[in-house]
């Protein structure tokens, strides 16, 4: 998030897209009610009618896949209004000139029949947005698990440099991320473009720096991502370590995920449980959990957090780092003598320039919002307040493209998938959790009222549920939070396994998979 | 918007006098308030410092001079040359006949603390102004609803003293108005949508009704289980492990077992608030799935149990061979977007130090 969590109570205008936020933030979603209650106009993009899209002044079920249509036309009417800062354009961004004058040609009218919502309300949206002061923009994986993911954020960077709407109080661009510590996995450079802190492997510079840091020879080049990896099983990449990812069941296609993980000679896995992955497995470690580690994770919004350990690990249960580390050692590699989390969190301070002013005992009670730059640095708690990292925000000139599958005579449904409250990605903790049963028994496939009648689907009956790549069985419950055309369920329940027939596409940049949007077609059991 | 919490002194200098001793203000603060930061400790039963005062308990009066009858601190705003006291005689004794009144119609007073963050205050209270005295035969209000099978909160009314915290915190801090007052004056009792089950209404089992509640009537059902084991409770600062947000919880373990959660008011990402997850998705760590020991693929093609040391060198040599066999570009890495720091940090320095590539990712693609 470019702002703080508290910012969320201060916006004039919110502009929440492609997030079930009250489902999947409960949290921060109080926080935004809040906002609302003391006057903040909201507009929801999204096409289920969550509960979200129910609280906002002006909702928008836009058709799965179709946003950038949605952003490009908002972004019309802001221009055609002269809702445009020009100051904040001419002194702190660059491609301005080109962007104002490609979104000319997309009017409200041409996105109505792309987003299948009325012209009028795109034209409101793009004036409420515009007219905000400040207007702040939320977003989650609605917006970036598809093949236009990237397409789709930097929209968004548009629409918020064109109005000035960054580093502002209240203001901003803001990605809700959905697991505990998946920003923390980046900070650390898990990522295969990255070292710890952002520092790019492609720069020789850094290539340099952490081939002296690890005493080994590092390729001055990215790496390959998981997807690719995935790909490549087999016949490229033999051996895989995996920690505490369920990859069977959150990824798409698990059928290709299945066979690929089969086809390596060598897979170890790091776990709380016998996850579906795991049981492929040549070696499986016990790790500790939550509750028995101590550790540190950043949230949202750069903060950097101790976990604390409360009680002993159950059986022979060791830290992930223990594990790793233990590895690490018996196969030769330096580096690898630490005697505490405490002494890992504090080397790769020394390594990151955004956590270069913390350590271990700094964070003790979480004040801090990276990047923290020097010991005696207050943090961050707004990015972009003076400049942007690389001096000017870029305005990209983009076009809208149709998702990978659209749907068709044999399958004439949009599916589209997510989180439930109760539910946590694939329930291995959830589904383990006494009394959540209570509330979540069971997956549903969530139908339209006149899309149940069409197909002769009764409300607690079977469905079938197919795409090009396979078919499922799951209860119906049929409602009107979805909207006419587009089916919903999310990927929580291992009997229900929906990524067996999502997967039809990934963002050529970031190679996000295209969860968010598959055809289907739904027939009565 | 931006006032002068920080500088007093300097801004406005709006003072009163405070059991004879001056005190500055800012505009707009009310007598509870400008008390509190004085260190006074006023009593108070209806008030949760996240809500609007509300002025229903009369706990926490003050004499002010010029004005014939104590007023509420926690609803008056605080004026300039204000002359409050906070502890004379005759309020203590209003104070001690009103905790009397409460005694009276509760069932409970002892209640146990897994109950939630806010149980003991009607308890603590009734004990210091020693109000356990039974002067009072009052008829219990209110009526248990044992009915609502829900496995996370118990709504014992019986105990209820009509405060209004939870209706107020699940409108105001939650908005999800899932719980509201039926009835006035005694007959009060605290309802969900339609008198019924909390599942059927808009609650979202955030748990935020169970913590503010100051008596009890409302408590953690799932923490009460432990309500006898034994042993201490401990509490340890955190981190929820589920979404982004990072709420700070506490975590309630007795020996070696975590028997609870409660939302940490202070914590910088949530102040006090939590949601279903956070709440009470706590125990899956002493679920009887756990690993316990390694495990390695033997000959019969079946995972089976071996200790640490055989199952760290079967990992390491697979890795070693792979290297040999096809190349340093053959390994690949997957780290946790839910482990720590330190198992992300781990898990690619593993790669880049062992095998000099990038071949790491992390989850957040799928
Ligand atoms: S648990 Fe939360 S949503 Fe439910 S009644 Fe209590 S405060 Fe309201
Ligand atoms: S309590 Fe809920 S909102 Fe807070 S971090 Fe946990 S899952 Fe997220
Ligand atoms: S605390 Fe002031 S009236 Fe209850």
């Amino acid at each position: 998030m470019s702002n703080p969590l508290r910012d969320m109570e201060k916006p004039d205008v919110i502009f929440a897209i492609g997030t079930n936020m009250t489902e999947c933030h409960p949290v921060a979603a109080t926080r935004l009610k809040k906002a609302l209650t003391s006057g903040a106009t909201m507009v929801v993009a999204d096409p289920r009618k969550t509960r979200l899209a129910k609280m906002a002044h002006l909702h928008l079920p836009i058709r799965v896949g179709s946003d950038v249509a949605l952003l490009l036309a908002m972004a019309h009417v802001i221009q055609r209004e002269g809702m445009i800062d020009d100051s904040f354009i001419a002194h702190r961004t660059t491609g301005g000139p080109e962007f104002l004058e490609h979104i000319k040609q997309f009017t409200p009218e041409w996105a109505s029949e792309i987003c299948e919502v009325p012209a009028e309300d795109i034209e409101q949206a793009g004036l409420i947005y515009g007219r905000g002061n400040p207007s702040a923009i939320y977003y989650t994986l609605g917006i970036t698990e598809h093949i236009c993911g990237v397409d789709n954020v930097q929209s968004l960077c548009n629409l918020a440099l064109m109005t000035g709407n960054l580093g502002v109080e209240g203001g901003g661009i803001n990605p809700m991320r959905g697991q505990n510590n998946i920003q923390g996995a980046g900070d650390c450079g898990a990522v295969p473009a990255n070292f710890p802190g952002f520092q790019p492997c492609g720069d020789p510079e850094f290539a340099k720096k952490f081939s002296e840091a690890y005493q080994t020879e590092i390729d001055a080049e990215k790496g390959i991502t998981k997807v690719t990896a995935l790909n490549t099983c087999g016949n490229g990449i033999h051996a895989m370590l995996i920690d505490g990812e369920n990859t069977v069941v959150s990824d798409p296609d698990k059928n290709h995920c299945e066979h690929a993980l089969k086809s390596l000679d060598h897979l170890v896995v790091i776990d709380i449980f016998l996850t579906e992955t795991a049981e492929l497995a040549d070696v499986v470690f016990p790790a500790t959990a939550w509750g028995e580690t101590d550790g540190v994770q950043t949230n949202t919004e750069r903060r950097v957090q101790r976990l604390r350990q409360a009680v002993p690990p159950v059986g022979e249960a060791k830290p992930d780092w223990w594990i790793v580390s233990e590895i690490a050692k018996r196969m030769g590699t330096p580096g690898f003598e630490y005697e505490s989390a405490k002494e890992v969190f504090n080397e790769l301070c020394s390594l990151s320039p955004i956590y270069a002013g913390l350590d271990w005992d700094r964070i003790e009670n979480g004040e801090y919002q990276w990047p923290v730059p020097e010991e005696g640095h207050p943090g961050t708690p707004r990015l972009h307040e003076k400049e942007f990292k690389n001096g000017r925000g870029v305005f990209k000139v983009i076009g809208y493209r149709d998702p990978a599958e659209v749907i068709s005579e044999d399958f004439p449904l949009w599916l589209t998938t997510g989180r439930r409250l109760q539910a946590y990605h694939t329930r291995t903790q959830t589904g383990r959790s006494a009394g959540i049963e209570y509330l979540l028994p069971n997956e549903t496939l969530e139908v339209h009222p006149d899309d149940a009648a069409t197909l002769g689907l009764a409300h607690g009956g079977l469905a079938k549920l197919s795409s090009a790549r396979g078919t499922i069985e799951i209860p119906v419950k049929v409602t009107d939070m979805s909207p006419k055309g587009t089916v919903f369920t999310s990927f929580s329940f291992a009997n229900v396994p929906v990524n067996v027939l999502t997967g039809s596409g990934y963002d050529p940049v970031t190679e996000t998979a295209e969860l968010k949007v598959c055809p289907v077609k739904v027939e009565p059991v | 918007m931006l006032t002068t919490v920080n500088n007093v002194d300097t801004e406005r200098s709006l003072k009163m006098t405070l059991d004879g001793e001056e005190v500055s203000f800012s505009d707009g603060e009310t007598i509870y308030e400008v008390a509190t930061r004085a260190r006074r400790e006023i009593p108070t039963l209806c008030y949760d410092d996240r809500l609007e005062a509300f002025g229903a308990c009369r706990l926490c009066v003050v004499e002010v001079e010029g004005i014939r009858n104590p007023v509420a601190s926690c609803t008056t705003k605080a004026n300039d040359g204000m002359v409050v006291k906070t502890r004379t005689e005759a309020i203590e004794k209003h104070r001690k006949t009103l905790l009397e009144l409460v005694a009276s119609e509760n069932r409970n007073l002892d209640v146990n603390p897994l109950s939630g963050y806010a149980s003991q205050e009607l308890t603590k209270l009734v004990d210091i102004y020693g109000a356990r005295t039974g002067r009072f035969q009052g008829k219990k209000s209110g009526t248990t609803n044992t009915n609502d099978k829900n496995p996370f909160i118990l709504r014992d009314y019986d105990n209820c003293i009509s405060c209004y915290r939870c209706v107020r915190v699940c409108a105001e801090q939650e908005g999800d108005y899932a719980i509201n007052v039926m009835n006035r004056g005694f007959h009060t009792q605290i309802i969900a949508e339609f008198n019924n089950d909390l599942r059927d209404s808009q609650c979202t089992f955030c748990g935020q009704c169970v913590q503010t509640c100051p008596t009890g009537a409302l408590g953690d059902k799932k923490a009460l289980r432990d309500a006898e084991t034994e042993g201490e409770i401990k509490k340890t600062r955190s981190i929820c492990p589920y979404c982004g947000v990072g709420c700070s919880v506490d975590l309630l373990s007795k020996g070696d077992k975590i028997v609870g959660v409660l939302p940490a008011m202070d914590g910088p990402a949530n102040e006090g608030a939590l949601c279903v997850k956070g709440q009470f998705a706590f125990d899956f760590i002493q679920n009887a799935d756990r690993l316990k020991k390694p495990l390695v693929r033997r000959d019969d093609g079946e995972l089976h149990e071996a200790d640490w040391d055989e199952a760290l060198e079967i990992a390491a040599q697979g890795f070693l061979r792979a290297k040999k066999r096809y190349g340093r570009h053959s390994i690949y890495g997957v780290a946790s977007g839910r482990a720590p720091h330190e198992a992300a940090y781990s898990m690619q320095k593993f790669i880049r130090a062992s095998f000099g590539t990038n071949y790491i990712d992390n989850c957040s693609r799928a």
